[in-house]
């Protein structure tokens, strides 16, 4: 990382902290907001956090290790989460986990080499009357068809 | 997609889409007045909807009991149990109840601040929420003395989770919210003492907090007349699986599940749900059960397989699930979840000795007392329920969930 890149990142947070308060109750949300904007939380980033709320570098860690929407390694510029909940998988899930992987020529759990996809499996996204759903950062698509989801991947850049 | 601007209200039921105006409930319990407010809820019956089903009268009593200078009400919208969808309709629908539910419970139990914890996969309705909030604000439903009512001073902020089921158990949640990693507390000191940041704190589930302006309105004894004398008023299903109409339903406690299936078309069907991947399977001979807390008690899902179905597989994906969603913190959930569905393999692959299967069924029975919270102490209710259930499709001569069956 670049020093001028560094001092940005660092403003950033400083501003985030500002906004959101010093307070340990803050500290999801400004990881939160780290990672909409960067798609994952560097270790860098994770200091930073840490020395300005004054709580220890692990901390931070492993409050981002919990959750499954915070990330520490980097990810591509759109996250993609296809439901693996039995009811979406009733209603044709496995089609579309099997197009999509052909047409972006990875795995779940892998990106994109040009970093624009991430593709990962989600549980239950509360649109069991309408799946097959998958989230598309932080939007959702509902009765999914191999065709439609392959014209929504290919949409976001 | 839908969105609160676009959507109009089709919807009808007994209780919860029955008709409603913007505003009435909060104004009726600034009239009636603390006490009234917890007398009529004591007089409707209500218990929690999320599924552990407590009685939110003594909730609320409790934490206005409690002496302190802050309190706070936390409406649970971490909605993730497998085939649960309801809060989603709530949310989008009726917010105006879900916020009403929070102010009336903001003052009658004496919070200034209320928080909606949205989980992280609704994201996209947070706009939505927040513009609702500011309109609630303009017509002085939140804010300072609210509706004229001196000293009545109440906000709600809307915190998102980040993908962990597990933050839906109430202490998992104030964990989370204090910044931490959502790992459940020992319970006692219970949130109405002791919640978030160590102040009293009611937390309610979505459909909870949206019953009650509708009971104030109409009083205890109209919600009491729905439903059974021990689950009183009516419950959202989220109905989905295999049948002609899936969505959400709202029905008086005490329906079966026969008439449920009638209702949603559903047809040849082999088992059904009840209460997520954390509730029980039942199969075709129990389907004259009925719902409601003192037979077959529920958070609203209902998932539906018919005949095609392979009630192996249904039972590994659940499993997986519990897997993924163990915050690892006590070993009885995070080792035994990982043991039952090592089971299910073994029974996939034809690799098992009916000792092992038995033994197994003895770990899921101790990890349902074992266990610190509700994760643990009902995973294991869908291993034992379809192993036993379905014994016959899984184990018998014609198994068809074996690989070389």
């Amino acid at each position: 990382m670049l020093v001028l890149e560094k001092n940005a990142l660092s403003e950033e947070i400083e501003s985030l902290v500002n906004q959101f308060g010093k307070d340990r109750s803050a500290l999801l949300q400004i990881l939160q907001a780290i990672q909409r904007k960067h798609k994952h939380i560097s270790d860098f980033a994770q200091q930073e956090v840490a020395r300005m709320m004054d709580i220890h570098p692990v901390e931070v860690n492993s409050v981002i290790s919990f959750y499954s929407f915070l990330y520490s390694e980097p990810k591509g510029r759109n996250i993609v989460r296809l439901c693996q909940t039995i009811s979406c998988d009733m209603l044709g899930k496995e089609k579309i986990e099997e197009a999509v992987q052909r047409e972006l020529g990875i795995t779940f759990g892998q990106t994109t080499k040009d970093k624009r996809i991430t593709l990962e499996y989600t549980n239950c996204l509360g649109m069991c009357d309408q799946g097959p759903a998958m989230l598309v950062n932080e939007k959702v698509y509902t009765k999914l068809d191999p065709e439609t989801a392959i014209n929504i991947l290919n949409s976001i850049k | 997609m839908e969105s609160i601007k676009t959507l109009n209200k089709k919807r009808s039921g007994p209780v919860l889409f029955s008709e409603y105006k913007q505003g009435e409930g909060v104004k009726k319990a600034l009239e009636m007045g603390r006490e009234n407010i917890l007398f009529e809820l004591k007089g409707s019956g209500l218990k929690g909807r999320g599924g552990a089903g407590f009685p939110t009268a003594t909730k609320w009593m409790l934490s206005a009991a409690s002496n302190s200078d802050k309190k706070f009400i936390v409406c649970n919208a971490d909605e993730g149990e497998p085939g649960t969808f309801k809060d989603r309709v709530l949310l989008l629908e009726y917010p105006e109840l879900v916020f009403e539910g929070m102010i009336i419970a903001g003052y009658t139990i004496g919070a200034k601040n209320g928080i909606l914890y949205l989980r992280g996969e609704y994201e996209y309705m947070l706009k939505s929420l927040e513009d609702y909030l500011e309109l609630l604000r303009k017509d002085n439903l939140l804010g300072i003395n609210i509706l004229g009512k001196k000293d009545f001073n109440f906000d709600i902020n809307i915190r998102l989770g980040s993908g962990a089921y597990v933050c839906g158990e109430e202490t998992a949640l104030i964990e989370s919210l204090e910044g931490y990693r959502g790992e459940p507390r020992n319970r006692p000191p219970y949130p109405v003492n002791t919640g978030y940041l160590g102040h009293p704190t009611v937390v309610n589930n979505v459909e909870t907090l949206a019953s009650v302006p509708h009971i104030l309105i109409k009083g205890g004894d109209w919600f009491r007349k729905h439903g059974t004398d021990k689950s009183t008023g009516s419950k959202l299903f989220s109905v989905s699986g295999d049948c002609e109409k899936p969505g959400v339903y709202e029905l008086s406690w005490g329906t079966s599940i026969n008439e449920l299936l009638e209702l949603v078309e559903a047809k040849n069907t082999k088992a059904v749900q009840v209460g997520g991947a954390s509730g029980t399977c039942l199969p075709k001979s129990q389907f004259h059960r009925v719902l409601g807390y003192e037979d077959v008690a529920t958070g609203g899902s209902i998932m539906i397989f018919n005949e095609s179905r392979n009630m192996l597989k249904v039972l590994k994906n659940f499993m997986k699930f519990f897997v993924e969603e163990s915050c690892g913190q006590c070993t009885p959930c995070r080792i035994g979840n990982t043991k039952l569905l090592e089971a299910v393999e073994k029974i996939e692959n034809d690799d098992f000795t009916f000792l092992y299967i038995n033994n197994l069924k003895e770990l899921g029975r101790t990890m349902q007392v074992a266990s610190k919270c509700g994760l643990g102490q009902s995973s294991p209710n869908s291993f034992i329920s379809i192993l036993e259930n379905f014994k016959d499709e899984i184990f018998g001569s014609k198994g068809k969930g074996r690989k070389n069956g």
